[in-house]
């Protein structure tokens, strides 16, 4: 069970007004807010132990490098992946993708063919363009009907021995959509493709077991998920990471450095060039810690609450449709109101204290797809409580009155 | 009337205004009741692309005034466009290339000059002092 008030009291942030009115942040599927337990792990970070990682032998040096570390053994822990090394920190899931669609550069001709489905975010389409212009290799989408779900037997048509690469969100963050990812790596593997699930939009919600899924790629930022934002992580099995080359050249990912040649270090290093966010690193692993306190199955069941109030609510108001209606969805809300443009809505909804994300949500294909401009979502956190889905339904008629 | 004139009649408008509420209502009163452009000039060509409301601009040049015409798809940023050209259009291009538009900060709608809101307005406002800067050139 959820205390939500109790729970409130961790978040320093849900205090504060805005435009002169209680704060209800309903953009958690942007970014999620930070409690004090995270806040303090950072500022006991710059306060205590602040120092380069993995290079240094004095003891401040030593702190950190072991906290960073413990940091990675949380999070393989959470994900329960096979190895520790199979966690590489990155600065988020953009940077996690883009690690990966570099590295296949090397590893695509002409000819092979890639699937992306038709609901992900930009970040998980640009790179996967950008890697077929570099290669030749085509890309494929995955379609989707007007639920917001992909159409698998469709998928399953698009597979086959030339298919290298297939790339999915594990939940959609424009529509709440809850993908079928056992089925789709299940099927990828058998015409031996690689799967990369985009974990983003599912971390807040729900655990993912790497192994248990055979994902060979799944990434996630940790702002999404109570931490620090340019923090990230890019799980891949170890083989996979192995035969991929390094990211980025820099310090601390070598083994040995000449002019004439260099030698890698081993995983995780070679894909950590540099020096890295380190406390945004602790942070991440704080903010897991966090989480797990809360409890996910008490998450999921309270949000999926929320989730059916509101939709209840909202609903209700006339000319007011929602878009993702899948069987499986999370506490994500993408609605319009007949005949009014969302960034109206979310103009009014602004002034009246309520924070909700309006326009394309970095998913134009899915826009494209329903033929709308945008929409306005509202996405649900475990602190949210149901007087703020009242608030935001009140909001929402008061805006439909003013702008019809 | 000058530019400089207009804004502060507007911002005396505005000042009557007691709360948000109603100065919101007035914008959306503006952009309702506007035929802002004419719909030839309603393409891709004269379109400002934000990520979330577009903006159309049309600008012509009448004697050594410049006329603008807008549109856009959500209302309340219609409602600026309104205001907007209230103050811009039928003015000499030196005078709108020296303009500023502070009086938008000064009636409340400054959040909508955010480049957050990446509503087309911005990029609106430096298009219709990029046509003043061409048509100068043009009359010299």
């Amino acid at each position: 069970m959820i205390d939500v008030q109790k729970i409130r009291e961790d978040f320093p942030i849900l205090t504060r007004e805005v435009n002169g009115k209680p704060l209800v942040y309903l953009d958690n599927a942007a970014t999620s807010q930070t409690p004090q337990q995270v806040i303090d792990v950072i500022v006991d970070y710059y306060q205590h132990y602040n120092a380069n990682i993995h290079r240094g032998v004095h003891a401040l040096s030593q702190e950190a490098t072991d906290k960073y570390e413990q940091a990675r053994v949380t999070i393989q822990k959470h994900f329960n992946a096979a190895k520790a090394h199979e966690i590489i920190f990155t600065s988020g899931t953009t940077h996690s993708i883009n690690m990966v669609a570099n590295g296949f550069s090397s590893l695509l001709d002409r000819g092979d063919e890639v699937l992306v489905s038709a609901m992900e975010h930009h970040s998980n389409i640009v790179p996967w363009q950008m890697l077929c212009e570099r290669t030749g290799a085509s890309l494929k989408v995955i379609p989707m009907n007007q639920k917001g779900e992909l159409v698998m037997d469709a998928y399953e048509e698009l597979l086959n021995e030339h298919t290298k690469l297939v790339f999915c969100n594990h939940i959609s963050n424009a529509l709440g959509t809850i993908n079928p990812i056992e089925a789709i790596i299940e099927k990828a593997h058998q015409v031996g493709a690689a799967v990369l699930i985009d974990g983003a939009q599912a971390a807040p919600h729900l655990v993912a077991d790497v192994q248990a899924l055979d994902v060979d790629f799944y990434t996630i930022s940790a702002h999404k998920v109570c931490g620090p934002t340019g923090q990230g992580m890019l799980y891949g099995k170890e083989e996979w990471l192995n035969k991929l080359p390094p990211y980025q050249g820099g310090g601390e990912m070598i083994a040995e450095v000449t002019f004439e040649k260099t030698t890698y270090a081993d995983l995780p290093h070679k894909f950590e060039a540099g020096t890295p966010n380190i406390c945004g690193g602790i942070a991440f692993g704080a903010a897991i810690d966090y989480m797990n306190s809360i409890g996910f199955e008490a998450i999921a069941t309270y949000e999926q609450e929320l989730l059916d109030y509101a939709t209840e609510q909202l609903l209700a108001i006339e000319g007011l449709k929602i878009y993702g209606t899948a069987k499986h969805k999370t506490s994500v809300l993408s609605f319009n109101i007949e005949g009014i443009h969302p960034y109206d809505i979310g103009s009014i909804l602004d002034k009246l204290g309520i924070a909700v994300r309006t326009g394309h949500h970095c998913a134009q294909p899915i826009m494209d797809f329903y033929q709308i401009p945008g929409t306005v979502r509202a996405s649900f956190c475990f602190y949210n409580t149901k007087e703020e889905v009242d608030v935001l339904v009140a909001g929402v008629i008061r805006a439909k009155n003013m702008l019809r | 009337m000058q530019i400089q004139n207009i804004q502060e009649e507007i911002v005396d408008e505005f000042s009557m205004f007691d709360d948000w509420m109603q100065r919101y209502e007035y914008m959306i009163e503006l952009g309702k009741s506007l035929p802002l452009i004419d719909a030839q000039y309603k393409t891709d060509d004269n379109i400002i692309k934000g990520c979330q409301s577009k903006v159309w601009v049309h600008a012509e040049l009448e004697t050594d005034k410049l006329v603008f015409t807008a549109d856009s798809d959500a209302i309340i940023t219609k409602g600026i466009i309104a205001i907007l050209i209230r103050v811009f259009s039928n003015q000499k291009p030196a005078d709108i290339i020296e303009a500023n538009t502070d009086f938008i900060d000064e009636i409340g709608l400054k959040e909508h000059l955010s480049p957050t809101r990446a509503n087309g307005l911005v990029s609106m406002i430096k298009q219709l002092k990029l046509y003043a800067v061409a048509y100068q050139t043009q009359l010299n």
